[in-house]
């Protein structure tokens, strides 16, 4: 058993913490885990990535091997083409619909999705709207953790306590609006695959 | 524990007893002194771990720690090493009393950086042991034993870590720690007196132990050579190159005969052990070719040896998981390409940052003169080269925007302008600022203090609060040391000063300071969350 899943996304649009929940979820079932993560001068408001390895037998490499990646979780539709090289041939691209227009010479957005159209196993997914109902904008990355779940080979049950974890320093309320962000997402990709 | 490559070392260090971590902030090795800095331990225990002006200051600090027979750490990234590289040479020659361990991070293929410098040619050129960890566990491990070696054979131990060990998380699993020291006085006084007389003793004493360094290495735990029945391919594997040739043999099934190599000085023993019973090699490591360059001029060289430089793999650039299988030959399937319409998204200035101000009105001080005059430095305002602004046209080392602007005036450019952070200032600047004033160069110097060292997280930045006091004291005219605060609605006002002082023919500072908003952003959530407590 192994998941190895590139996240990506802008500065600041929280892909670490995705990586956290997804990683405090493998530790609970004794996984091997690995991940890469992007400090310094691409975090402001430049391109991030971070690679998450989980094994049931131990990893070698920090990075995923090109072509062998299961998942591309991204927060960003013209992030999520940046690291198609590391998706394997039936890997699923998983991305939120609504880009992060911060350069001039930002692709139109029909054109970025005629290509995230052209993986056979992709999921598009409207993150920030789902976050918006579900009571944060801010969650929009748990709703799109919530939406790769069923990808991902840790249990629902382990990745939501790993959300409360993570969040619990930040009192009640921001764990439950996160939960509930990561449930919407979860239900969206339920009615679309 | 699950821990970064630089978490691992720091806990290594913690656990190895230091009394002391110094260091100045540098991609990727930021996150080792951070982490000492967060320590309950290393607070409880009062471990020194205060950030240094420079890397030189943090080696000599460190140094001096050893001196007084502590354990000490210091750590940098690679281009910090040519900063510090006379201390650490000479570190070698006075050697240490107690245990000096000197980590530097490489950044392959320039995440984050200059140039991707290999730093194990330091450990060479040094002489003596460099230890280059595959994983976070060895890094936790190799930061023990490279205390004991350093105790042991009296000099200074070097780590080499590169960017996806320093910033890649995996389990750590960390050992009983080690007593930090007493105080103890070298046994010699006389030891770190570097005079010819007593330097040239040092010096034989340092070559008269490379043999055992070697040994060492031969023996080290580090060090693997894994000779299979009929292999006729030798691969020689150097530090994190290990695990992307065991990625792609997870099950350990290599058809080579396979030494990792993580020790050094490299061990000629099992070099030729590996030689002789190989048709040909292929080397694999991270960096430079520099075990690669040793094997290809070997003397009796009569096998062929491949790498990076007969194109088997590329010569610059780190390696990966996917490069090290096809350089073994491995039918590995092409991947992916990129479409055409993935625009790179290049970092940007954070909105309402300061040196934004600063450029936009330099811009238009600067116009009646024409382009090609401002010379920067490194740091978050080094993205004043990018559109819109176009506003700097250098960046080379930390503190050379101050004195390329002199030797350009001296060149006959003048006026010339040098922009530098207030940390890259203290870092390096300082100096340059003194020849400056001695010559009387027509230079302005613009210093955009943001109270921070922002580029690299933040941290509180040596001059705090010094910087005018600083060019004063180095002997700049009172009336043109200048402060402005880079606002927009400040903006004509400083369009004017700059003007001025510009126009002077003689040194002149701009103090352009506000607080970078990250910091600002940050200070404000956490008195927020404290009143609401
Ligand atoms: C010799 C050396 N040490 C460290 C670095 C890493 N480094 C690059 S920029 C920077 C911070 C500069 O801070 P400052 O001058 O205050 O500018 P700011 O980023 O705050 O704008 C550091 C530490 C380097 N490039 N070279």
């Amino acid at each position: 058993m192994k998941t190895d899943i590139v996240l990506a996304g802008v500065g600041g649009q929280g892909i670490l913490s995705i990586a956290a929940a997804i990683g405090l979820a493998a530790v609970k079932e004794n996984l091997y885990i690995k991940q890469s993560e992007i400090h310094g001068m691409s975090q402001k408001g430049g391109e991030v990535y971070s690679h998450l390895r989980l094994s049931d037998k131990p990893v070698y490499s920090d990075m995923i091997p090109l072509g062998q990646g299961d998942l591309i979780l991204s927060v960003e539709p013209l992030e999520s083409l940046r690291y198609l090289p590391f998706l394997k041939k039936e890997g699923w691209l998983v991305t939120n619909s609504k880009g992060y227009l911060n350069i001039p010479d930002y692709p139109e957005i029909e054109t970025l999705v005629k290509e995230i159209e052209k993986i056979p196993n992709h999921l598009l997914v409207d993150a920030d709207r789902i976050a918006r109902e579900a009571g944060s904008l801010k969650a929009a990355n748990m709703v799109m953790l919530g939406a790769a779940a069923p990808f991902i080979q840790v249990s629902e049950e382990n990745l939501e306590d790993a959300i409360r974890t993570l969040f619990a320093r930040k009192g009640e309320e921001v764990v439950e609006k996160n939960v509930k962000a990561f449930r919407a997402g979860m239900k969206e990709a339920g009615e679309v695959s | 524990m699950f821990l970064l490559g630089d978490e691992a070392v720091a806990q290594g260090a913690i656990d190895a007893g230091i009394s002391g971590c110094y260091a100045y902030p540098g991609t990727p090795s930021t996150e080792i002194m951070e982490y000492v800095q967060a320590s309950k331990t290393a607070q409880e225990g009062g471990i020194i771990r205060e950030w240094s002006a420079n890397e030189k200051t943090a080696m000599e600090a460190a140094l001096g720690m050893s001196y007084g027979g502590k354990r000490a750490m210091v750590c940098m990234k690679h281009v910090g090493l040519n900063v510090a590289a006379d201390p650490f040479i000479n570190a070698t020659i006075t050697g240490v009393n107690g245990g000096l361990l000197v980590v530097v991070a490489d950044d392959p293929s320039m995440h984050s950086s200059q140039n991707e410098q290999d730093s194990r040619y330091y450990g060479k050129f040094a002489q003596i042991p460099v230890l280059e960890p595959s994983s976070q566990q060895e890094a936790y491990n190799m930061v023990r034993v490279g205390f004991e070696l350093s105790e042991k054979y009296g000099v200074p131990v070097l780590v080499r870590l590169v960017t996806r060990i320093s910033h890649s998380r995996a389990a750590v699993v960390p050992e009983k720690p080690d007593r930090r020291k007493e105080l103890k006085l070298p046994q010699n006084l006389k030891q770190f007196v570097l005079l010819p007389s007593i330097a040239k003793g040092r010096y034989r004493k340092l070559l008269s132990s490379q043999h055992v360094f070697e040994e060492d290495a031969a023996e080290s735990a580090f060090n693997q050579l894994i000779l299979s029945e009929n292999a006729t391919k030798g691969v020689v594997a150097c530090g994190l190159a290990y695990n992307y040739m065991m990625e792609n043999f997870p099950e350990g099934d290599f058809p080579f005969h396979m030494l990792k190599l993580s020790h050094y000085p490299v061990p000629e023993q099992l070099i030729r052990a590996i030689y002789e019973r190989s048709e040909e090699l292929v080397v694999l490591e991270e960096g430079y070719p520099f075990l690669e360059d040793v094997l290809v001029g070997l003397p009796a060289k009569d096998k062929p040896v491949h790498g990076r430089l007969d194109g088997t793999l590329p010569r610059d650039g780190e390696l990966n998981p996917y490069l090290v299988g096809k350089a073994l030959g491995l039918p590995l399937e092409e991947p992916r390409g990129i479409p055409a319409v993935t625009v790179p998204r290049p970092p940007t200035f954070c909105p309402g940052c300061g040196h934004v101000d600063v450029y936009k009105a330099l811009n238009v001080a600067m116009e009646e003169y024409g382009p090609g005059r401002v010379f920067s430095d490194i740091g978050c305002y080094t993205l004043g080269a990018l559109p819109p602004y176009n506003a700097i046209n250098s960046c080379v080392d930390m503190g050379a925007s101050v004195t390329m602007a002199v030797g350009a005036a001296d060149a006959g450019l003048v006026p010339s302008v040098a922009v530098i952070g207030d940390s890259t200032f203290t870092h390096s600047g300082m100096t340059g600022l003194l020849d400056a004033v001695n010559k009387k160069s027509p230079v302005t110097v613009i210093i955009s203090d943001n109270d921070a060292t922002a580029m690299t997280g933040g941290q509180i930045p040596a001059g705090l609060g010094k910087i005018e006091q600083i060019c004063l004291g180095l002997g700049v005219e009172k009336e043109h040391v200048r402060t402005i605060i880079p606002l927009r609605k400040n903006y004509g006002e400083n369009v004017e000063v700059m003007k001025e002082e510009i126009k002077y023919k003689g040194v002149s500072v701009i103090v352009a300071r506000r607080e970078c908003v990250r910091i600002l952003a940050d200070r404000k959530k956490k008195a927020k969350a404290g009143s609401e407590k």
